[in-house]
């Protein structure tokens, strides 16, 4: 609630809220007097230097009967929050106390009643509790009750998942205990908030009863009732129905808006400031070489994160790319920014990024929708659940290449069953839920060949898949680039998937890339130690099964604290004093072979002969 | 084959879902009636005697009770209200001696028509505003209007519809003349009640768009949606509304309800010829079974839009049937 204090909204409706409270205390004994002061000269005067408000059909002033009533308003509004969330705290917490079949009766009972508007239930007990300020409080009170009760439900169900209650309960602790000792105090902070919140609506609801008439009787008035007697003469003077009205909606906002900023406090909302910076750098003219060129790509996010740092490759046509690394090596932002999908607050800049013989920027997105495909990470995320597989299969063509819906859908069929989904007739009916995890990823390599890929970007297609799944759409990837001559840039956290499917592999770590090597010199002339670590951390059938399983000892840097040198010298068993100045760039070693190491070929042979293997 | 397993799949998730939406509507309104039947033998002393005032003569408030049947049994009235129910007999005021069925089909059609187009007010206006503004600041942009947005919609939403009705009436009809003050006369007369009744739950409902829109826009099927290169247009209302209307719905249909509740006050401000001014009037006169009935009605409707919101929400998200009531 302090933490509330902090933020300018939370500020001023705690001013505002103190300012009542002030007012509710000292109004009636400074001004009570000239509140009630009937004055028969002046009878329902509009406002004047004397009246600001206005005076009554008595005569009497209504600024200061505002002012006055401010007591009898904020008092009945919290008696009513307080007698409101006490009757919800016991509904709400009783059930996790009570037999089962009493706890479900209350349980059904509130879930009934919190479905009705309080109004309508403060209408429905001022009735029974008759017209009046105590009927009015009691009928506001049971109004806030019921949901009050489902959120103490609600937040006593959260917290009795925890460990801490389980522990509890394991060690014998009573009911009764369990839910004034550890389940209360642990909700008590959201309680308060709403509470706040409630104290607010219960305040603009009393008016509204009172505006009504069947809230406060004469001779008492709160501003509810002031309220109703100026709109009677509303086409006279706005200002007796203005004031009271002002008055009810600054107090409101007061309660409102401080249990908003006490939420957000407590919430800890966080949220990261962006700014543009498009950035276009010059081209350097280089010779058409691959159907995908990277030079030199940056991708930075505001507050100078850079997760990836001068990564440059190329992929030539019908060719399989594997890029390795370890969560946070850049891998991912990579695929992103060549398939450019990083969105803001990212930044993407690079010497050249050319798709195809073209800029990507400048690349249409009829162009990017057919002859790019992208494979994600995750099939259970990636297909949108209200849209049916075929739909969302057939968009791409009717979008990109002017087919109807239904040749559209008959060409998702065709695709479907190009990856060996059964009956795609039927499946293309359904949505993706029904869908098995690696059928779904199958679609979504489907999804891809809607078009004519010429590159398909594999993000980590199998992490979340089982390892007979990840088979299949390893095989899939590997028959889509033999049978349509497509490139495929396979992008893994898992070297092996690498070394058995791709050409050519990529090693990423902390943004660049430290080696490029042919697959098939992998397991014998890898040379960075990053990647011959990563090699000997992988079991195969000669690993000692007694022996721990091997790792890379310390962790990546996170993308905003790469420091100097090279940023692997700290876990790098090689490391010397120029490691931890200088990074060192990727240099060729030999064809196609290229390492970001400062060793030399031949300290850097011995050391992957001697331990790696 | 196809065609039976897939019939049996749509059958296996919608049937129970039916079935436990039903139950819960009708038990609902089991409870709704039994409190309303209740709330006249809940109220302290004898609701005869105070309807008709302490001056009333002792056999006048007799023969009134014996004639509304109060004299007989509980369960044996319960009884009688619930056949009386099903004849669409909601008894007899106790001011004016007519039918309340008569009264209620009298008003009713004034408040419907006043909830229903403040209703179509605020989805006309929130969810347009709500996708522009979450569209605009997406990924922090534009903090600025980001600001201006969220602030004037907490206000808007604060202030209580009854005042707004005030506010309105003093500037638009009283200050500029525009709009009759009251009634529901001319076309005019229905611009400040439907604009009273919706401004509030209009800002509530914008709000909750845009953030349920952000949040949706973050979703790896969005980025799928972005690498497909759909138009943006596509993007946003083809992919992430509709996974927004979820949420959007269920606020949606507790706005409805509090918005057929909200009717009550506005009525009474501008008033409306409907239920709600009836209510009031008739709890002052203490006239119980006009009251009655007429909070049977305003109940049933709540209930009604409540079980509308959720048959909705699962046509247009099947995961809804599946999830536990």
């Amino acid at each position: 609630m302090r933490a509330a204090l902090r933020s300018p909204v939370g500020l001023a409706s705690a001013v505002l809220l103190a300012v009542l409270v002030l007012l509710a205390v000292f109004a009636p004994l400074l001004w009570g007097d000239r509140a009630a002061a009937i004055d028969t000269d002046s009878l329902q005067q509009g406002p004047s230097a004397d009246h600001l408000l206005g005076t009554d059909q008595l005569g009497r002033d209504i600024f200061h009967r505002v002012l006055v009533a401010t007591r009898l308003t904020i008092g009945l509004a919290l008696l009513a929050t307080l007698i409101g969330v006490t009757t919800g705290l016991v509904l709400g917490s009783v059930p996790s106390v009570l037999p089962r079949w009493a706890a479900r009766v209350v349980t059904s009972a509130v879930n009934i009643a919190v479905a009705f508007p309080g109004l309508l239930l403060a209408l429905f007990f001022a009735v029974i509790f008759g017209t009046g300020t105590i009927g009015a409080v009691l009928a506001i009170a049971f109004a806030i009750a019921p949901s009050f009760a489902r959120l103490t439900q609600t937040l006593t169900a959260a917290v009795s998942g925890r460990d801490f209650i389980k522990a509890a309960r394991v060690c014998g602790v009573g009911r009764f205990r369990l839910l004034v000792r550890h389940i209360l105090p642990n909700i008590a902070e959201p309680l308060v908030i709403n509470a706040t919140l409630a104290a607010g609506s219960a305040l603009t609801a009393f008016a509204g009863l009172s505006f009504l008439g069947i809230g406060v009787q004469a001779p008492s008035y709160d501003w509810g009732r002031l309220l109703g007697e100026g709109l009677q003469r509303i086409y006279i003077s706005p200002a007796p129905a203005l004031g009271p009205a002002i008055a009810v909606v600054l107090a409101g906002l007061a309660f409102n808006l401080f249990g908003e900023a006490a939420a957000s406090a407590a919430g800890g909302r966080q949220q990261v400031r962006g700014r543009a910076v498009a950035r276009h750098d010059s081209t350097v003219e280089e010779p058409d070489e691959g159907l995908l060129t990277v030079r030199n790509l940056h991708v930075s996010f505001p507050g100078g994160i850079t997760p990836v740092r001068g990564v440059s490759f190329t992929v030539h046509n019908g060719e399989m790319i594997g890029v390795v690394g370890e969560s946070g090596s850049g891998k991912s932002l990579t695929a992103l920014a060549v398939s450019r999908l990083v969105e803001h607050p990212g930044t993407v800049t690079a010497d050249r990024l050319d798709f195809d013989g073209k800029p990507l920027r400048t690349t249409s997105d009829r162009d990017l929708g057919t002859k790019l495909a992208m494979v994600f990470q995750d099939p259970m995320t990636s297909f949108n659940p209200t849209r049916r597989i075929g739909s969302q299969l057939a968009e791409v063509s009717e979008v990109h290449q002017g087919l109807s819906r239904k040749e559209a859908v008959r060409k998702a069929v065709d695709r479907l069953r190009a990856v060996r989904i059964p009956e795609p007739e039927r499946r293309v009916k359904q949505y993706p839920h029904e869908f098995s995890g690696g059928m779904r990823q199958r679609a979504m390599i489907a999804m891809g060949l809607m078009g004519e890929p010429q590159l398909v970007i594999a993000d980590e297609p199998t992490t979340a898949l089982d390892v007979t799944v990840q088979r299949e759409v390893l095989k899939l990837l590997a028959r889509i680039r033999a049978e349509r001559t497509a490139a495929v840039l396979l992008i893994s956290h898992d070297i092996t998937v690498v070394a058995q499917t791709c050409d050519r592999v990529l090693v990423m770590y902390a943004g660049r890339i430290v080696e490029e090597l042919p697959t098939d010199e992998l397991f014998t002339a890898a040379r960075h130690p990053y990647t011959t670590a990563l090699l000997a951390a992988v079991p195969d059938l000669d690993t000692d099964r007694e022996a721990p399983l091997a790792v890379i000892p310390g962790r990546p840097p996170e993308p905003g604290e790469i420091a100097r040198g090279c940023p692997f010298a700290p876990r790098c068993p090689l490391a010397e004093d120029r490691c931890r100045e200088e990074e060192p760039e990727l240099t060729e070693m030999s064809d196609g072979h290229r390492v970001a190491c400062w060793k030399s070929e031949k300290e850097l042979t011995l050391a992957a002969a001697g331990g790696a293997r | 084959m196809i065609e039976v397993r897939r019939r049996a799949e749509g059958v296996s998730t919608w049937l129970p879902f039916a079935r436990r939406r039903a139950v819960r509507f009708l038990v609902s309104l089991w409870v709704l009636v039994t409190a309303a039947f209740l709330m006249i033998h809940l109220i302290p002393g004898d609701p005869v005697r105070e309807s008709l005032g302490l001056a009333a003569p002792p056999d006048v408030v007799a023969s009134r009770r014996a004639a509304l049947g109060l004299d007989d049994p509980l369960l044996v009235q319960y009884w009688r209200y619930l056949t009386g129910l099903f004849r669409g007999d909601l008894g007899t005021s106790l001011t004016t001696n007519t039918p309340v069925s008569d009264l209620i089909g009298d008003r009713l059609p004034a408040t419907v028509q006043l909830a229903v187009l403040a209703f179509l007010f605020v989805i006309v206006v929130a969810v347009p505003v709500g996708v522009v503004m979450a569209v605009l600041t997406k990924g922090g942009r534009r903090r600025g209007g980001e600001l201006a947005f969220t602030s004037s919609s907490v206000v808007l939403a604060a202030i209580p519809e009854f005042l707004l009705a005030v506010g309105l009436v003093s500037l638009l009809a009283v200050t500029l003349n525009l709009f009759p003050v009251a009634g529901n006369d001319a076309p005019g007369s229905w611009v400040l009640p439907v604009l009273a009744l919706a401004i509030g739950p209009a800002a509530v409902l914008a709000r909750i768009v845009r953030v349920e829109l952000l949040s949706v826009l973050g979703n790896d099927f969005v980025r799928t949606a972005r690498a497909k290169r759909l138009p943006a247009r596509l993007v946003y209302l083809r992919h992430a509304l509709p996974n927004a209307v979820t949420a959007t719905l269920t606020l949606g249909g507790m706005l409805l309800a509090s918005l057929v509740a909200g009717t009550v006050l506005v009525e009474n401000v501008f008033a409306w010829p409907g239920l709600g001014s009836t209510i009031v009037g008739s709890i002052q006169q203490k006239d119980y079974p006009t009251v009655q009935g007429i909070v049977l009605v305003y109940g049933a409707g709540v209930l009604l839009v409540n079980l509308v919101v959720d048959v909705v929400l699962a046509l247009l998200d099947p995961r809804s049937t599946i999830r536990e009531a």
